[in-house]
């Protein structure tokens, strides 16, 4: 048996497309991409045959992240020749590397530059011509790759995953000088401190992973939704700091009726911000839609502007509001406080740990806002050119690392004997190694020799 | 003086330690008219060294020279004086076994194997000459001035070739343990084209048993019962003799450091690089300066020689001043030097200049093992020795080679990395070098070589059959394992508590009991009351691949992937330089290590991911071009 390992990235442009397309290949693909889709119908894409597509969500740990389009190849009929789904998604680059994210917790690694290129080759999918002109790309991309990591190798990051990758080759030089040389006085690692070690490498790995979930945010925008009842005042919000009139204002209830995408620059945070139709119980069918998409736009965003008129009290549909954004990142804005305030404060102090007053027609409390949404948010005062880790293959890297250090804990707590740990260790190591662009070769054995006096 | 014409044979094997000998021995077992020169007929399968076979990642070796039809195994279980699994306890994938032995029964077991064996004629003589004739036939020249004719040669010259050993300022050219060295036939290499350069070994002295005060020393038994290397061995050795434990300390430091710039290696007398897990006492003391003692084992080198081994201590101080460092230590007093400890400087050849197969890229027909190659120890010399006669006879029948990947075996990774990776000092075989260890074990050489050697001609039908036999009892006891069903009872319970483990209340597979590390075959027998009688081995296989499935499964999947790209065969003319896409440093490994295919041109340094893939898309290019053609 002819056992690969399956793949994933994102294929098409990471720019803000339409649509971006990830591609999932090898052999446990369609097991893969039912883990993460679930389709309307409620057939699993195991059931589908090949050159089939299914309408559905891609959700991660039960939330639906994104709607998408999965298409089904089967081997040897697929670009790569081996079995392949094909994720289409509809929301910007960070949704849909939200999807990639999922993708690759649910047991895919990372594809490398041109590999699915190359699994075709090796599957006899592409002839001479097309070889030759895929060549020509990888070349040119395996020098972008090259500077690439170069910049990491200079940089932060990379002397961060050294200290870690350090910590764990002496464990595991440690551990082999142990076992390769049973007869000399090296002292044995108490089980306490190999977990206490890999415990802190495992940390510190994922502070890299949150640093990284936060550098993302900072480059590509946080995705925002602008979240109220009709007419509270959401679109002239959306104006406000987008600096012009992008949606259609009217006081006539339920003018928005699609979802309106803009990026703006806040104070050098970036926010994707949807404004949705006012969400209510509506007749009108387009508006329906609508209104149904603004639902499921709150669920997938990573922060909702909740937006309340204090010039009025609270109903049922405010209530529901408040009942939706529960458990989400969402931030009260009161808004029109340029009048007088019928509004019942104490409940909305309930419901939320950030509020902002706003008068969205007269630019007040932008500032606070701003403040608000760093806070939520947990950005501080980093800043957008010191995140650590670029892009989702050197975050499967570490991830990988973490995954073969819980893998060592475990098998450790469950008693198993410590040459099984060890290869476990070597395999994290393995996974920082490439994310550093090192080869693993013979660092450890290397320092066996550097730390132990061994040998006859 | 004129020369005269002595013989012709398939296979000319130079050098009779442990790399010679196998390689004569799998020669001359395939069919061919082999021919192995020794320098002193005296001195054939000598352990100038330790006197063991095994140890950790050696024992491996040794029972995967076993397993593919060598010999080593089943010597040294006749030679037996002590016999010791290290590592118990570990984990399966680091046991490995030790054996001290009788050096000198040793080598008059070996000497007389080469004698009884078909095909195969044992020479003492010098080679000092190497030459091609125009049909590409090898030439071998003999200090006597006879001239042999061979379609193959394989070098196995150990520390022979250009020796030199080193005690003290005293220095001069010799073979090791006071024989000849080989003078002239280093000479001859480099003329033919054969780039060499220096490698240095050493070894401790050899003490007087009577003069040992042993009453204070700590004593080292070996196992009971013990374990055979070879699967031939049906009757396990017997221990014969025991080991003692000394250690240095701050006064043996203190003369050593005195006289520090008395060693030719301080002192800057030897060019030769020696290897790190090999050190000096010296060494060892100035590279680890915060260390108050080191340790040393006391072993015997026969049952009818009163020298003793003195593992850990070896050096190329003056001997004056060994006698005085000995004596600082507890039990060596008075102890009285039979042979002084020395360092010894060889000719080796960089191993980056042969192909897998162990022949040279530049010399058809002529292949190298052992030493030679740029490895250490008996065990690594004798695994390469049987590959390069294999590999010779091969050739001469026009055969396939035998190449073992990584995923195969001890040996394959010892090869791939000498001839992938090279060697900038001695190469020594450890656990840690195997990254597929957990499947590679010492306990399953055979399932994993033994029809590679049945295939080959190199293991008896009987012994096949045996090996049949036995794996289809392990499966058949996987299956037992896996229906029978333990009820709960007092009995099961009190096992359970007592291995601090969970107790369980409802019935339970054999197999989920035999998965908990905290259980095992031997405490699980009163609740398994109907287990077959089978040899302890059978039980053994099985319950490592019940505990350590899971591990298992991830490295077999590791092997597949790296296997797909071994299986990308690089062809021999390709010009690295023309290929666009490669980096410049690519394109130079690439060219000096000419790899054999994807898998081996992903492991040299200096080669990336990226290049591989730009490799790769290369290769189906010549396809496509080839077949347009």
């Amino acid at each position: 048996m002819n056992h690969n390992t399956t793949i994933a990235a994102i294929s098409t442009a990471q720019a803000s497309a339409g649509i971006s397309v990830i591609r999932i290949s090898g052999d446990d693909a369609i097991t893969i991409a039912d883990r993460v889709f679930q389709s309307k119908s409620g057939k699993t894409l195991s059931e589908m045959k090949g050159y089939t597509c299914a309408l559905g969500q891609a959700h991660a740990d039960h939330e639906p992240i994104d709607e998408c389009i999965a298409t089904v190849f089967r081997a040897p009929h697929s670009y790569t020749g081996e079995d392949v789904v094909e994720l289409s998604c509809h929301g910007g680059v960070y949704l849909t590397a939200q999807v990639l994210r999922a993708v690759f917790d649910a047991g895919a690694q990372a594809a490398q530059a041109g590999e699915f290129t190359k699994r075709a080759f090796l599957n006899g999918k592409l002839d001479l011509v097309e070889a030759e002109s895929v060549m020509d790309l990888i070349s040119s991309r395996s020098k972008a790759s090259a500077r690439a990591a170069l910049n990491v190798k200079e940089g932060a990051l990379s002397r961060r995953i050294n200290e870690i990758k350090n910590t764990l080759t002496d464990q595991a030089a440690h551990l082999n000088a142990w076992a390769d040389y049973p007869e000399e006085d090296i002292p044995e690692i108490e089980n306490s401190t190999l977990n206490d070690i890999l415990s802190i490498a495992k940390i510190n790995l994922e502070v890299i992973l949150k640093e990284y979930d936060n550098g993302k945010v900072l480059k590509d925008g946080i995705d925002t939704v602008i979240a109220g009842k009709p007419n509270v005042g959401k679109s002239t919000l959306m104006n406000l700091l987008a600096g012009y009139d992008k949606s259609i204002v009217t006081s006539v209830a339920g003018t928005t009726r699609d979802i309106v995408e803009e990026s703006v620059n806040l104070d050098n945070i970036i926010l994707n911000l949807s404004d949705t139709a006012g969400i209510h119980h509506t007749q009108d069918e387009i508006e329906s839609i609508g209104v149904d998409k603004a639902k499921n736009k709150v669920n997938s965003a990573a922060l909702i502007l909740c937006v309340f008129d204090s010039s009025k009290e609270l109903d049922d549909e405010d209530r529901a509001i408040i009942r939706m954004v529960k458990d989400t990142n969402a931030i009260a804005i009161i808004n029109k406080t340029d009048l007088p305030c019928q509004m019942d404060m104490a409940e909305i102090n309930d419901a939320f740990e950030k509020i902002v007053n706003l008068s969205a027609k007269h630019g007040e409390g932008i500032r606070e806002l701003i403040d608000a949404i760093k806070q939520v948010c947990e950005i501080g005062d980093v800043n957008a050119a010191d995140a650590l880790i670029y892009n989702e293959r050197q975050r499967a890297l570490v991830k990988q690392s973490i995954n073969c250090i819980t893998e060592a804990i475990e098998a450790l707590n469950m008693g198993m004997t410590l040459d099984a740990v060890t290869v476990l260790i070597e395999e994290a190591i393995g996974s920082l190694c490439e994310l550093t662009g090192e080869r693993v070769s013979d660092e450890v054995i290397d320092r066996v020799f550097h730390h132990f006096c061994v040998g006859k | 003086m004129s020369t005269y014409f002595a013989g012709e044979y398939d296979v000319a094997v130079i050098g009779a330690g442990h790399a010679g000998i196998e390689a004569a021995l799998a020669a001359a077992r395939l069919g061919c008219r082999t021919a192995v020169f020794t320098i002193n007929m005296d001195a054939v399968g000598n352990c100038p060294c330790n006197p063991s076979i095994g140890g950790t990642a050696k024992g491996h070796l040794v029972r995967e020279i076993d397993a593919l039809g060598g010999e080593m195994g089943r010597t040294a279980d006749e030679c037996t004086l002590q016999s010791r699994m290290l590592n118990r306890g570990k984990g399966p994938a680091v046991h490995s076994l030790r054996a001290q032995i009788d050096r000198r029964k040793y080598s008059a077991v070996m000497k007389h194997k080469l004698e009884l064996q078909e095909n195969l004629d044992l020479r003492q003589a010098e080679i000092t000459d190497i030459a091609q004739d125009e049909k590409g036939s090898w030439l071998l020249t003999t200090r006597m001035l006879g001239v042999f004719q061979t379609k193959t040669v394989i070098i196995a010259t150990g520390t022979y070739l250009g020796g030199r050993i080193y005690v003290g300022e005293v220095s001069y050219e010799s073979g090791p343990d006071g024989t000849f060295p080989a003078a002239f036939l280093g000479e001859s290499l480099r003329k033919l084209g054969v780039k060499t350069r220096r490698f240095k070994t050493g070894t401790p002295a050899r003490v007087k048993r009577s003069s040992i005060d042993f009453s204070d020393l700590e004593v080292q038994k070996g196992d009971e019962p013990t374990v055979p290397f070879s699967y031939d061995t049906l009757t396990p050795p017997k221990n014969k003799v025991d080991c003692h434990v000394s250690w240095t300390n701050e006064n043996t430091k203190k003369i050593i450091l005195d006289n520090i710039q008395r060693s030719p290696l301080y002192g800057g007398k030897i060019e030769g690089v020696g290897p790190r897990y090999c050190p000096s006492l010296e060494d060892k003391i100035v590279r680890f300066a915060d260390k108050k003692r080191h340790q040393l084992f006391i072993e015997p080198c026969g049952e009818d020689t009163e020298e003793m081994y003195l593992q850990g201590m070896s050096s190329s101080l003056p001997e004056e001043v060994q006698i005085a460092f000995y004596h600082t230590i507890p039990g060596l007093e008075n102890a009285m030097i039979m042979r002084p400890a020395y360092a010894i400087e060889y000719d080796c050849i960089d191993p980056t200049d042969m192909l897998a197969t162990l022949e040279f890229k530049n010399f058809p027909g002529l292949f190298g093992a052992g030493q030679f190659n740029g490895s250490s120890g008996y065990e690594e010399a004798a695994a390469q020795g049987f590959v390069a006669g294999v590999n010779a006879a091969l050739k001469v029948q026009g055969k396939d080679p035998l190449i073992l990947d990584r995923a195969s075996s001890y040996i394959g990774t010892l090869i791939d990395d000498l001839v992938t990776k090279g060697a900038n000092e001695p190469y020594r075989m450890m656990t840690s070098r195997s990254e597929y260890r957990l499947i590679l074990r010492q306990d399953n050489a055979d399932e994993r070589l033994t029809p590679i050697g049945y295939e080959l001609g190199l293991i008896s039908e009987e012994r096949y059959q045996r090996f049949l036999r036995k794996q289809e009892l392990i499966k058949e006891e996987k299956k037992r394992v896996a229906k029978t069903v333990i009820s709960p009872s007092p009995v099961l319970s009190e096992i359970l508590v007592s291995r601090e483990t969970s107790d369980v209340k409802t019935g339970i597979r054999l197999i989920e009991l035999l998965k908990r590390p905290e259980l095992n075959y031997e405490v699980l027998a009163p609740i398994d009351p109907d287990r077959p009688e089978l040899d302890p081995a059978v039980f053994e296989q099985v319950e490592i691949a019940i505990k350590y499935e899971g591990y298992i499964k991830k490295q077999f999947a590791a092997v597949e992937n790296m296997r797909k790209l071994e299986n990308k065969l690089l062809p021999d003319d390709i010009d690295y330089r023309g290929i666009t896409g490669l980096r410049l440093e690519a394109q130079e490994k690439l060219s000096a290590i000419r790899p054999l295919n994807i898998g081996q041109a992903s492991r040299i340094s200096g080669v990336s991911p990226a290049d591989v893939n730009v490799l790769m898309i290369y290769l189906v290019k010549q396809k496509g071009r080839q077949n347009h053609e």
